[in-house]
């Protein structure tokens, strides 16, 4: 079972990597949680976030959530701030779209313009 | 909701709305009783009377961008299909609990689904509150205290992708120690 005992070993870990990167958080991304986002699939759409961030060992994005936008037909919605860029709003994302975000977006600095909307 | 652990998601997702500080997450099998009652608490803002009468009520909301609320109905229609019931305690300063009690081995009953993600994506999603967790059944019991890996984080955030993957392990293990349903 992981423990306390092991979370501190991973505690040590995301320090170490968050020195590398001088500790900012760089990009903030963030996941709409109202009934209509968890029923069209925003909890697996976060977790898909975190562990693609995770398995590519990036440590400077604070993933969070909010409630409805209300542009439920668009849900899951997810809003990625890069530090000095304007939010960019993607809709309808799955997880795989989550995954492609993370590594063209995120990783890359391109806007995955096939998912963008806009208000 | 396909499944308990997302009606889960969406009443604890309420709670924040409500502005609570501490969400409290009970879920506890009972076959003797042939019952499985999930227990939302939160300190939240609470509801006024006139507002808690018609929680079942899709048209009722205090949302203001769009007009309809789904997320009790849906739960209480759930809950009814398999012979149980949905139950709201709520005052104005004082909180809200939720209590939706499901037939337990009714037909009809969502399975419980991924509560390890819901409780993840809720600790990872929101660092400025305390959720806590309580599983029962007759196989075991687990007990998870945000706070208490806050404690032991010393300010490395819950969503540092690291820490995030413990949380989804340690969860997952632990409710499936304590609870061996669908």
């Amino acid at each position: 079972m992981k423990t306390l005992e092991d979370l501190k070993r991973v505690r040590e870990e995301a320090i170490k990597a968050m020195k590398v990167r001088e500790g900012e958080q760089r990009v903030k991304v963030t996941v709409a949680m109202g009934t209509c986002g968890i029923a069209a699939g925003a909890r697996e759409t976060m977790s898909a976030l975190l562990d693609e961030l995770n398995k590519r060992g990036i440590t400077d994005v604070t993933v969070t959530q909010t409630g409805c936008k209300g542009l439920c037909e668009q849900e899951p919605l997810v809003e990625v701030t890069i530090a000095g860029s304007e939010t960019v709003s993607y809709g309808k994302i799955d997880a795989e779209k989550a995954r492609r975000i993370v590594a063209e977006h995120i990783v890359n600095g391109h806007v995955v313009g096939d998912y963008v909307i806009t208000r | 909701m396909r499944e308990i652990s997302l009606h889960i998601l969406d009443i604890a997702e309420n709670a924040i709305r409500a502005g609570a500080s501490r969400i409290g997450i009970e879920v506890e099998a009972d076959r003797q009783a042939d019952t499985l009652t999930v227990t939302v608490r939160d300190d939240g803002c609470g509801m006024p009377p006139e507002i808690l009468a018609g929680v079942k009520d899709p048209f009722v909301t205090t949302r203001t961008e769009r007009r309809v609320g789904l997320g009790l109905p849906l739960l209480a229609a759930n809950c009814e299909a398999t012979g149980g019931s949905l139950d709201v305690q709520s005052r104005p300063g004082g909180g809200t609990t939720v209590k939706a009690m499901f037939g337990l081995s009714h037909i009809d009953r969502p399975p419980v689904g991924a509560l390890h993600e819901t409780i993840r994506a809720l600790a990872a999603g929101n660092e400025d509150r305390r959720i806590t967790l309580r599983v029962r059944s007759e196989k075991g019991g687990f007990e998870f205290d945000s706070d208490t890996v806050k404690a032991a984080l010393d300010g490395v955030p819950l969503s540092s992708p690291p820490v995030a993957e413990w949380l989804k392990e340690h969860l997952r293990e632990g409710i499936a120690g304590a609870l061996d349903l669908d």
